[in-house]
């Protein structure tokens, strides 16, 4: 990935994050974050990693953040008048993430990260490749990962659905019967 | 190629962002934003580190936080509708029935 | 450097072919649909009389192809009251971007050799294409989802909700059914899956896509037609009920930039059923030294030929499934959004998953990708 071009994905990545947080309007903030995702979809792509960028930009941008609008707009939220909580809380919020970002670049320094560039294979990054690891290693994890994606569906499902007018009564019926019972 | 190391950074103040929206934000949706961009930075920090050493365990990774991401996110957005619907606010400081 | 400036080319063709596809669409919108219609469809404008002075009567396609657009991008470009001014102008932006860069990695051609160079008539070759196509239609949804959002109208968040959902549930049936396509030919690269699909079956029967893959050429072109929100599936335009849905709110350039969009994504699903389907830009019987006709009779072709045939190929074939979606689009009434929503769901994912499935079994059973 040519250096420039890592650069402006770097800037336009932070900036839109900032975007983010800074934003009033929850819609900006979720088109900051759509922004965000698919410049990080094309670092992907730029580091070899082909099937992950693409998967981003499908799953994350195009599914997720979509997901996002839409409750954005069911719940019909405006722009905030108070965007962020009181002051002692952005105080210690800014500390805690100086504190925070001090470690991570301790971390980040060239001394610290004592890794051996290896070579990429041919096929790195490919489809074949990542369903190689997949299915081989990761085996397990992926068949759990198809059950919490199974539990989750049914959960978002019976949360967030309204209950019926039948289900009401019965509700109303079986406490009846119960103030019944006790007296 | 530019080194890990600046990648890491990026990662890192990607994260730190995410987690000063996190903590300074108070509208729900935002925050559950800013853990999808502490997620991302993750993300971007597995990817650099798996591609620096050749094999593709750190893409395998992230594949996984993907998925998990989705199903966090779906049964999430659940959990802030049913607040709304009952509470009529996303505003975190108006959620207080748990403060003594 | 010169495959940086070819490729540039090629790109810049590829959008232009699809945006001429888009204004063929149009004119056949007007008059082939009145053709269907027992009308005469769009005629009256001539500049400053040219027509009528030289005795010709009124050219219809003067109407579509000049005045219409002449017309929309001078017009006011106005934004509602109380509507988000930056979202409503990105929004068009936003819907037919991504319809333009998809173009690009559709190959219409073989390697062309000019002058000592051989280059591959396909603008970008990216070797997981099919990946970026559902990539790009995944972020088209966003100009339909804030265009309805931004216009500050409750008719228009209507369509627009409704386009987004829409959109949203036919994504995964295309997606299932791009997969089982992509095991059968094993490669997500476009002109791979193209080159594969030349040949011939017992000896006549050219090796196309949509022998192997029936049911996916089905879901394919019900989700592809669901996606650009064309009749049957145009409820968030609405027509007689939304007026124009999402784009209710919109006038002149951004206007036409969203009607752009539809036409263009037209134009886009009839290439991808072209490429994955109908074999691209290969011409039945058509090697690279000459056609080998059914029966052993051999007529050579020189090779230049060869490839501006296989453009040329690829170009009918489009314009013919364009012009089969102008008339599902004039001939079928429109589904209520329950009926499009189970049919997306209850229908088309249980089917294309069934497909995947039996497309494995033969898969393995036939000893790995032919």
């Amino acid at each position: 990935m040519p250096a420039g071009l890592f650069w402006f994905l770097a800037a336009l990545s932070v900036l839109s994050a900032l975007g983010v947080v800074v934003q009033r309007n929850p819609v900006h903030c979720l088109l900051s974050l759509v922004l965000t995702l698919l410049a990080i979809a094309v670092l992907f792509i730029g580091q070899d990693a082909v099937v992950v960028g693409f998967l981003q930009a499908i799953v994350y941008a195009g599914a997720i953040m979509v997901l996002f609008l839409f409750v954005i707009w069911l719940l019909n939220l405006p722009a905030e008048s108070r965007p962020t909580g009181h002051l002692a809380l952005r105080f210690f919020g800014a500390v805690a993430v100086a504190a925070l970002m001090a470690e991570l670049l301790v971390f980040a320094l060239p001394a610290r990260l004592q890794i051996r560039a290896a070579a990429h294979a041919a096929g790195y990054g490919s489809i074949e490749a990542l369903s190689q690891t997949l299915f081989s290693e990761y085996l397990i994890a992926f068949e759990v990962t198809s059950v919490l994606l199974l539990v989750a569906v049914i959960g978002a499902v019976a949360l967030a659905r309204r209950t019926t007018a039948a289900e009401m009564q019965e509700r109303g019926a079986a406490d009846k019967a119960e103030i019944e019972k006790a007296a | 190629m530019v080194s890990l190391s600046w990648l890491m950074v990026l990662s890192a103040a990607i994260f730190a962002i995410g987690v000063a929206g996190f903590l300074t934000r108070r509208n729900i949706l935002v925050m559950f934003m800013s853990i999808e961009l502490m997620l991302n930075a993750v993300n971007l920090a597995f990817v650099s580190l798996g591609s620096r050493m050749g094999t593709m365990d750190g893409q395998v990774i992230v594949f996984f936080v993907m998925t998990v991401a989705a199903a966090e996110a779906a049964v999430g957005l659940a959990i802030i509708i049913s607040i709304f619907r009952s509470r009529e606010t996303v505003h975190a400081d108006d959620l207080t029935l748990l403060r003594w | 450097m010169i495959e940086l400036v070819v490729g540039a080319i090629e790109a810049i063709l590829m959008v232009l072919i699809g945006l001429h596809l888009a204004i063929f669409l149009l004119y056949f919108e007007r008059k082939g649909s009145a053709l269907i219609q027992d009308r005469v469809g769009a005629n009256r404008a001539a500049i400053t009389g040219f027509g009528r002075k030289l005795g010709l009567p009124n050219l219809g396609i003067v109407n579509t192809l000049v005045a219409d657009p002449l017309k929309l991008f001078t017009k006011e470009d106005f934004v509602p009251d109380g509507a988000d001014h930056f979202l409503h102008g990105l929004a068009p932006f936003l819907a037919l971007f991504p319809v333009l860069i998809t173009f690009v990695v559709i190959p219409f051609g073989d390697t062309i050799t000019v002058g000592g160079y051989t280059f591959n008539l396909q603008a970008a070759n990216l070797n997981a294409a099919a990946l970026y196509l559902l990539a790009t239609i995944g972020i088209g949804v966003y100009g339909v989802a804030l265009g309805g959002w931004a216009s500050n109208n409750r008719w228009a968040l209507l369509g627009g909700i409704r386009a987004t959902a829409q959109m949203i549930s036919y994504e995964i049936a295309m997606g299932l059914a791009l997969v089982s396509v992509i095991m059968t030919y094993g490669t997500l690269d476009l002109q791979e899956m193209v080159r594969a699909q030349g040949g011939v079956w017992f000896g006549f029967l050219p090796r196309w896509g949509i022998f192997v893959q029936p049911l996916a050429f089905v879901l394919l072109l019900t989700a592809g037609v669901a996606e650009s929100k064309r009749v049957p599936f145009d409820l968030p335009e609405g027509e007689s009920e939304l007026i124009l849905g999402y784009m209710v709110e919109y006038s002149g350039g951004k206007q036409a930039a969203f009607m752009f969009t539809d036409f263009a994504e037209q134009a886009l699903t009839a290439m991808m059923l072209v490429t994955f389907f109908l074999g691209g830009w290969q011409v039945p019987w058509l090697y690279r030294d000459g056609f080998h006709l059914p029966g052993g009779h051999l007529i050579a072709v020189a090779p230049l030929a060869v490839s501006l045939l296989g453009v040329v190929s690829f170009l009918v074939k489009v314009v013919v499934l364009c012009a089969f979606l102008g008339l599902v689009r004039w001939t079928l009434p429109r589904f209520r959004y329950d009926q499009l929503m189970r049919l997306g769901w209850k229908g088309l994912v249980p089917l294309g998953l069934a497909n995947i499935l039996v497309t494995a079994f033969i898969v393995v059973a036939a000893g790995g990708t032919h």
